[in-house]
């Protein structure tokens, strides 16, 4: 088996058996859109949601939650314990680098990303007649540049982070603004103007993904930021990853 | 060519040198031993070696290659177990096992390695459940499973009981009968006297000694120690006048008699000239401890 599939593997069967992280990021965001959508004001058209029903402008906000957690919680701080227990040293006394377990744990969590998202629109499709998403070319666009721009930020993280205690003070503040601007604690139209301003530009770009579900075209300017941050980042993480 | 060549080695952190000026070549196929107190510098010294640390000057050649830049080359034939390396909290034994004798063209058989290293009831355990010792040992598997041409191995038989530290006694020179050179960084005073061919004394970044353990030994006056209780009453000017002995010392009934050389003929037949019988009769080796201790001034 190739080497890099046989670590892949190894690293899915380790990410599952510690529940917290694949929980919250698979499971979560589902579970979240049933109990909601059991509610019947939400499955009504509101004026405050601009004439659509909570449950159809709310799964990107979801999303948010499936992409920060992979991205910018789980990614960053297994990487740093990883590295801080000495896994990463003992793997560099073998003929295999240890970016091969970098480049596994990202494997993983594209997977597990894709996975969540097709779970939530196929629930919010079945139960809730939420509408497939209308711009597909643009939705797979933007979800792939809210990917990148939020496991790229994971991995300057974890290359800068010396112990897990200094990766957390890190990752914990950037995890709460992400999920807050994207809308996952409170839905953004209860937001100030200039924070749903914000929100449109951060990563992992929860406003190309709404535009681009309901059939609009993404703003090519928020998909450029999320753009420039995934290179940024990932230039950061490669020239300054520590291995030890 | 020798199989590890360190020619002035010197490597710092900060001001501090960890690794001054320390020359030395090891054999193919000795257990070849590092001994000295914490600090002193053994394991940078053998980081460097395995190329783990950049040095600050000075060679280390292994195989005939530099760690340091032919490093991939390297890897496959040299296993290093890492004192204080984790794995993942949640890998099994068997799972560690095998993915990383995957990595190698030609490795051991890994099920061998479990048995061998007496893992076999905690195969399917994961890491976190394991104690200390076991660890240890599947630290210890780790290096050996790329069936690699050296073997480095640091404090081996730390944290192990009497037994599982015969049994990885004898499962080391095992694996010296196979070809495999091995070096040794030790605490154990007595593991080093059991397992290496030459040992060398690290203290302060240097090396104070270089030589077998006997070596060591006789360097620093090797003395040996009789105690006996003699069957009548004797006079320690019995012994006075032999060279061989340095003192004489009583201890209640029991007269301890310390010396070098043929100390325990000569004093035989002094005894038996006299008709004495020596009761209870108990021969000590001055022993690596106190070869050490002489050298460095510390004990272990």
């Amino acid at each position: 088996m190739n080497r890099l599939a046989k670590i892949t593997w190894l690293e899915t069967k380790l990410f599952f058996r510690e529940p917290a992280a694949w929980v919250i990021a698979l499971v979560l965001p589902t579970f979240v859109l049933v109990v909601l959508g059991s509610l019947p004001a939400l499955r009504t058209p509101q004026e405050i949601f601009g004439g659509q029903r909570f449950v159809d402008i709310f799964l990107p906000s979801l999303m948010v939650i499936t992409l920060a957690t992979l991205g910018v919680n789980s990614l960053p701080m297994r990487l740093v314990s990883q590295r801080e227990k000495g896994v990463l040293r003992r793997l560099a006394t073998t003929p295999v680098h240890p970016a091969l377990l970098l480049a596994a744990q990202i494997i993983i969590n594209l997977a597990l990303a894709v996975g969540a998202v097709l779970l939530l629109i196929g629930v919010g499709n079945v139960l809730f007649d939420v509408p497939l998403p209308q711009n597909g070319a643009g939705f797979v666009a933007s979800f792939l540049l809210g990917l990148s721009s939020v496991l790229t930020t994971g991995l300057l993280i974890a290359a800068v982070a010396r112990t897990t205690r200094s990766g957390a003070a890190l990752a914990m503040p950037l995890y709460f603004v992400v999920m807050f601007l994207g809308g996952a604690y409170l839905p953004r139209v209860f937001l100030p103007d200039f924070l749903i301003t914000l929100g449109k530009y951060a990563p992992p770009g929860v406003q190309p993904l709404l535009d681009s579900w309901t059939g609009a075209a993404p703003d090519p300017v928020q998909l450029a930021v999320l753009a420039l941050i995934s290179v940024a980042a990932a230039i950061g993480a490669v020239r300054s990853f520590r291995w030890e | 060519m020798s199989v590890i060549e360190v020619k002035n080695l010197h490597k710092r952190y900060g001001d501090r040198w960890a690794v001054q000026g320390i020359t030395l070549a090891v054999e193919r196929g000795e257990i070849f031993g590092l001994i000295g107190p914490n600090g002193a510098g053994k394991t940078t010294l053998v980081e460097c070696i395995a190329g783990l640390r950049r040095p600050d000057s000075g060679q280390a050649l292994v195989l005939g290659l530099d760690p340091q830049k032919e490093r991939q080359a390297l890897r496959s034939r040299l296993g290093i177990q890492l004192q204080d390396s984790q794995l993942p909290d949640q890998i099994k034994v068997w799972e560690a096992l095998d993915l990383y004798s995957s990595f190698y063209e030609e490795p051991a058989d890994w099920e061998e390695l479990i048995v061998a290293l007496g893992l076999a009831e905690k195969r399917n355990d994961v890491f976190a459940r394991l104690s200390g010792g076991q660890k240890q040992r599947l630290s210890v598997a780790l290096a050996m499973v790329g069936n690699p041409d050296i073997l480095i191995l640091d404090e081996l038989t730390t944290g192990l009981d009497p037994e599982a530290r015969r049994n990885i006694w004898q499962l080391i020179l095992d694996v010296r009968a196979r070809g495999v050179t091995i070096l040794l960084v030790t605490h154990f005073m007595e593991e080093a006297e059991r397992l290496c061919d030459r040992l060398a004394v690290i203290d302060g970044g240097r090396i104070v000694a270089l030589d077998t353990p006997a070596g060591i030994v006789a360097r620093t006056g090797g003395e040996q120690r009789l105690r006996f209780r003699p069957s009548a009453p004797l006079d320690e000017e019995l012994f006075a006048n032999l060279p061989e002995v340095r003192r004489v010392t009583r201890n209640g009934d029991t007269v301890i008699v310390t010396g070098t050389g043929n100390l325990v003929q000569v004093v035989a037949s002094t005894l038996a000239q006299r008709q004495i019988i020596a009761h209870e009769l108990r021969i000590e080796q001055a022993a690596l401890d106190d070869a050490f201790i002489a050298l460095t001034g510390e004990k272990v």
